[in-house]
């Protein structure tokens, strides 16, 4: 059975569906089979980061609906064959999804992939609801300033009371992604530093991914990043955070500041 | 003709507890309310406005005796909004609920005897204290429930949006208070971590509850309904451990240490 991840964070452009694709092109760089589901119904944008916007003919409202099959909705990437991208609708808005067709589809998903990874919708209203609903894991983005991190919280609160494991009195698993940190200004208090937010948050850290310009342009060319350039800084911080997803035990590094000193302080996880 | 709805939102319907006063009436009835007579003269307009519920649990009564004790107390300007404890049978149209399921509360206060004169009360200390039992013993039975006290204990951060609501006593927090969360207490709140959202404490109007946090970066705090704003704060307990207490309806802060 394989294992849904919902990637999320209340605010809106800190990074979600870049991370999303990032982190689903890394693990199927290992072999693994990966799905990306666009929750994002009405303002879908997976597609063009994925850059298969011109190959979408049916998505997940269409499959909810009941008015083409899952297969015929997944669309497999050009470069990795194991990478599958499930899009979302443009036209309809996110009253287009019900908690009984989402689930239907969710269940039909693990049984052919190893990781489902959704991206939701920014906001907590139904979109985000429903896509964090039946996930196992989540993963929360946040941007080291003070409007992303209250909203990271808020969904923190959400995922802890809202998912079904949640109303089955288990635990979420719930991971912190810190994206487009830039060490300088964090020094300068130009923005928050890493343990800033993780004494606000309190959740183990995933992964810090260094704000640059690789990101932009690997979305430009339509690809994610660490499809895009492998061997740039982002790639790399999102390649060990894949790791970290599947299992690994790895130290969490700043990227651009020397390894091995900083590996020392941040190589703890938050409680 | 289908009636078509236009507003697709659906009916609130919402909990809420109030405190009744409630009167247990014991037989034979008419002393019961002779007893009654002589307590609203003594204290006048007690019942006014104030939600009655009639237990009936002790009572071996039937519909007919009910109603007319119903009737004999409306006479007497206390109005019945509900009865406890009474058989299916015993209540009909026309008649007050049946309740269940109420909980004790500390009894009401009701003057035992009249007003005496300031002078007279040092000479007839005796006689009055023998006057009180004398009343006492008259008063309708109401079974003595001593208050206690409760407390809610939290083992994780209370997080943005998040609302904990705790009017019977005090919370403790092992954890943070996010901005734009917040804990309202009827007692004291203890807050081990930090608190960065809204507090208030003694809601109910408990002016000895006390705030205590490990690191103070409220948004507001309040006591007993006086509130402070984070700019109103000395910003030199900015991120201290902190105690928070109600003086002449002024919040004082000191920190902990």
């Amino acid at each position: 059975m394989g294992k849904v991840i919902v990637v999320t964070s209340g605010k809106g452009g800190v990074g979600k569906t870049t991370s999303t694709a990032a982190l689903g092109a890394a693990l199927a760089q290992r072999g693994d089979k990966v799905v990306v589901v666009d929750f994002d119904v009405g303002l879908r944008n997976l597609d063009l980061v994925m850059g298969a916007e011109r190959r979408v003919v049916y998505d997940l409202v269409n499959v909810i609906q009941g008015d083409a099959k899952l297969p015929q909705a997944l669309i497999r990437d050009k470069r990795l064959e194991n990478l599958f991208l499930l899009p979302a609708s443009q036209t309809r808005d996110k009253d287009a999804l019900t908690a009984e067709g989402v689930e239907r589809v969710m269940g039909d998903l693990k049984k052919y992939f190893d990781w489902i990874i959704c991206d939701s919708p920014a906001g907590i209203e139904r979109g985000a609801t429903l896509a964090m609903r039946h996930a196992d894991m989540a993963v929360v983005v946040t941007n080291p300033e003070v409007s992303s991190v209250r909203d990271s919280d808020r969904i923190i609160g959400l995922l802890d009371s809202k998912t079904l494991k949640a109303e089955n009195g288990e635990r979420m698993e719930k991971h912190l992604l810190l994206t487009r940190y830039d060490v300088n200004r964090a020094e300068r208090g130009d923005m928050l530093k890493v343990d800033d937010v993780l004494e606000i948050l309190s959740i183990p850290l995933l992964g810090i991914i260094p704000e640059s310009m690789d990101v932009l342009r690997a979305s430009n060319i339509g690809a994610p990043v660490t499809l895009a350039d492998a061997k740039s800084l982002p790639a790399q911080a999102y390649f060990d955070a894949s790791r970290r997803l599947a299992g690994e035990a790895l130290p969490v590094t700043i990227p651009g500041e020397k390894r091995g000193i900083f590996g020392k302080f941040f190589g703890r996880k938050a409680a | 003709m289908t009636k078509v709805l236009t507003d697709a939102r659906s009916i609130r319907i919402k909990g809420r507890s109030f405190l009744a006063v409630v009167l247990s009436p014991d037989m034979p009835l008419d002393h019961w309310l002779a007893r009654l007579d002589d307590l609203a003269a003594r204290s006048a307009g007690f019942f006014l406005d104030r939600p009655v519920v009639l237990d009936v649990s002790d009572l071996q009564i039937d519909k007919v005796v009910l109603k007319e004790l119903l009737e004999q107390l409306a006479e007497r300007n206390v109005r019945i909004m509900g009865v406890e404890g009474a058989r299916p049978s015993m209540l009909g149209p026309g008649m007050p609920p049946a309740m269940k399921g109420g909980k004790a509360a500390s009894d009401f206060e009701v003057p035992e005897k009249p007003v005496v004169e300031p002078e007279a009360e040092a000479t007839e200390v005796e006689a009055s204290e023998a006057e009180v039992g004398d009343a006492r013993s008259n008063l309708p039975v109401v079974a003595e429930v001593r208050p206690v006290t409760q407390s809610l204990v939290i083992s994780e951060p209370v997080r943005s949006g998040q609302s904990v609501m705790f009017p019977e006593g005090d919370v403790t927090i092992v954890g943070s208070v996010s901005s734009g969360a917040e804990v309202i207490a009827g007692g004291s709140v203890h807050i081990y971590g930090a608190l960065r959202g809204r507090v208030m404490a003694g809601s109910l109007g408990n002016a000895s509850a006390r705030i205590f946090c490990r690191k103070l970066e409220a948004e507001l705090v309040a006591i007993d309904g006086i509130y402070k704003m984070a700019e109103d704060m000395d910003p030199e307990l900015r991120g201290q451990a902190v105690q928070l207490w109600l003086e002449n309806d002024v919040i004082m802060a000191e920190t902990l240490n």
